[in-house]
């Protein structure tokens, strides 16, 4: 078993401070680091690469640092998420060299077997540079994975993806973390991160801001009061209807509509339309208004 | 223990396949393709004067080709990776760092000799009356190619702006200074290289400004020295995120 350990890890850059005081172990399966993008996703995954120092603290797996110690990449594969790989070359090419620069003792076997498991072989013998981006994500995975490395790091691996892309590299990695290994992946897109994995660490503005099982960390998030704005024929009934669901937490008339805020997401999208045909109210305009991530990050920060 | 580096072959195949195939490759033809260019219209125009070999091989040999031969491929063979990422690929594995420094060293060494000393031994060897000059020429050649690739992989592993700042070295330094004040001769790699060409063959023309001893004891500090501090800046190699 093997576990990513972080105590107290913080990282500046001069004044910036990318990574504030970060303690988190990372165990096998999978487990998505969420957060917006400057959240210090990427400085995190640098660091567990052992390719950025901690400024404090202590970043260890299994006990042993990975700052200066190559020899973590017997049991660590990392994806980056910049796009640079030896283009020249075939995916083929790449991942055997990868296998050869592990040392490993059957070097070619290892890449076939890597390069199925992403289902690259098709198009292994082409080169690189006429790879999508998709394929390019999926190269990088095999080379990663052609040491057999109990441990996988891939920073926004959904990146550029395609919608069935992306399901079939969902499908690797809860495959992967099904085998038990640890799987850490960075997004800053919550539903891929839901889809995946079963834990998640939220990051914002540099800290820890949740951690541990996704569903009930969903559930914090979905039951966050929403705010709506709805433009009908009549927001004054529509707003008496409201008033009367227990999900509504309140009801404004302005001049450009009504503000309705909810605790229920699910709920209120799920009867607005309902409501509003009973009612025989038309309704012309349905906006949340405060859906970005960044808000949905910091209600989650205040509770 | 100090354990001796030794070549990783992977690592050099990709080296040499990705050196050659950028369009940089054209680039440091260049340099050899105009030294032979000369040496033929020399040759075939016969001007009065016997030492013009000297000035065109030593001269422009020795501060234009082989220079700037040593540039562009020492700066490139890790510089390149590291400028677009793609050396985290190779450094995401178990190889040693300074397994990687010595193939890189190696290769920019090969290749620049490849294509500034062998242009060298080959324009020596065209013009007249040159016999001795021209194998001492092309081993002051090999000399200057380990020492620049030493120094200038190391400029790719310290700067992203090592092409820029091999160039004021190379332009400034060498070519300005080193003609100008005597001392500065003592960190000039093109000086070395002269001076160990003029103790194959001793030509008051070459103007070799350091004894054979200096030029062959600096020579080995400054590759040795070039070589480890390349090699703990890159055990230290990191990716710098988004710290915004």
């Amino acid at each position: 078993m093997t576990t990513i350990e972080l105590r107290n890890v913080s990282r500046w850059y001069g004044n910036v401070v990318a990574v504030n005081d970060i303690t988190m172990d990372i165990g096998p399966g999978v487990t998505g680091l969420l957060g917006p993008n400057g959240a210090g996703k990427s400085t995190i995954l640098h660091m567990m690469a052992g390719f950025l120092e901690p400024s404090k603290g202590t970043l260890t797996v299994d006990g042993a640092p990975t700052w200066k110690n190559p020899g973590i990449y017997r049991k660590l594969g990392l994806v980056p998420e910049r796009d640079s790989v030896y283009a020249f070359l075939t995916g083929e090419e790449f991942v055997t060299a990868t296998a050869k620069l592990h040392n490993l003792p059957e070097p070619e076997r290892a890449a076939k077997r890597a390069i199925d498991i992403t289902e690259m072989s098709p198009a292994q013998d082409r080169r690189i540079s006429t790879y999508s981006k998709g394929m390019r994500q999926r190269i990088k995975v095999a080379a990663a994975l052609v040491h057999d490395p109990e441990i996988l790091l891939l920073d926004e691996p959904f990146n550029g993806m395609d919608p069935r892309q992306r399901m079939h590299m969902m499908e690797l990695l809860s495959g992967l973390g099904d085998e038990g290994r640890t799987i850490l992946f960075s997004s800053h897109i919550l539903e891929e991160v839901e889809r995946l994995s079963g834990t998640i660490q939220v990051m914002v503005a540099g800290r820890l801001a949740a951690s541990g099982d996704f569903r009930a960390i969903r559930r914090l998030m979905t039951s966050r009061p929403h705010v709506f704005h709805v433009k009908t024929s009549d927001d004054r009934r529509l707003a008496a209807a409201l008033v009367g669901r227990d999900y509504t937490h309140a009801v404004e008339l302005t001049s450009k509509g009504l503000q309705v805020r909810t605790s229920d997401f699910g709920a209120f999208c799920a009867q607005i339309a309902v409501i509003t045909r009973d009612e025989n109210i038309r309704l012309t305009e349905l906006l949340p208004t405060d859906e970005s991530l960044e808000s949905v990050f910091g209600y989650l920060i205040a509770n | 223990m100090f354990k001796p580096p030794v070549l990783n072959l992977t690592v050099a195949a990709i080296t040499v396949r990705a050196t050659l195939g950028r369009r940089r490759a054209f680039l440091f033809a260049v340099p050899a393709l105009i030294l032979i260019a000369l040496t033929l219209i020399l040759r075939a125009s016969r001007p009065p004067g016997a030492q013009w070999p000297d000035n065109v091989l030593g001269d422009f040999g020795f501060s234009v080709l082989l220079p700037f031969t040593a540039l562009i491929i020492g700066t490139g063979v890790l510089g390149a990776e590291i400028d677009d990422g793609s050396v985290i690929h190779l450094l995401a594995t178990p190889v040693r760092r300074a397994d990687v420094i010595v193939t890189k060293f190696a290769v920019a060494v090969g290749l620049t000799a490849l294509f500034a000393a062998v242009p060298e031994l080959i324009a020596g060897v065209l013009a007249p009356n040159s016999g001795k000059l021209a194998w001492a020429l092309f081993v002051g050649a090999l000399v200057g190619s380990v020492v620049y690739s030493a120094v200038f992989v190391l400029a790719s592993v310290v700067t992203t702006r090592a092409i820029a700042y091999g160039l004021l070295y190379v332009a400034i330094w060498e070519g300005l200074l080193s003609n100008l004040v005597g001392g500065v001769r003592i960190l000039s790699i093109a000086h070395y290289s002269l001076g160990v060409a003029n103790a194959i063959y001793p030509d008051q023309d070459l103007r070799a400004g350091l004894s054979l001893s200096t030029s062959l004891i600096l020579a080995i500090v400054i590759t040795a020295g070039g070589l480890y501090l390349a090699t703990r800046r890159l055990e230290a190699f990191s990716l710098t995120g988004d710290p915004a």
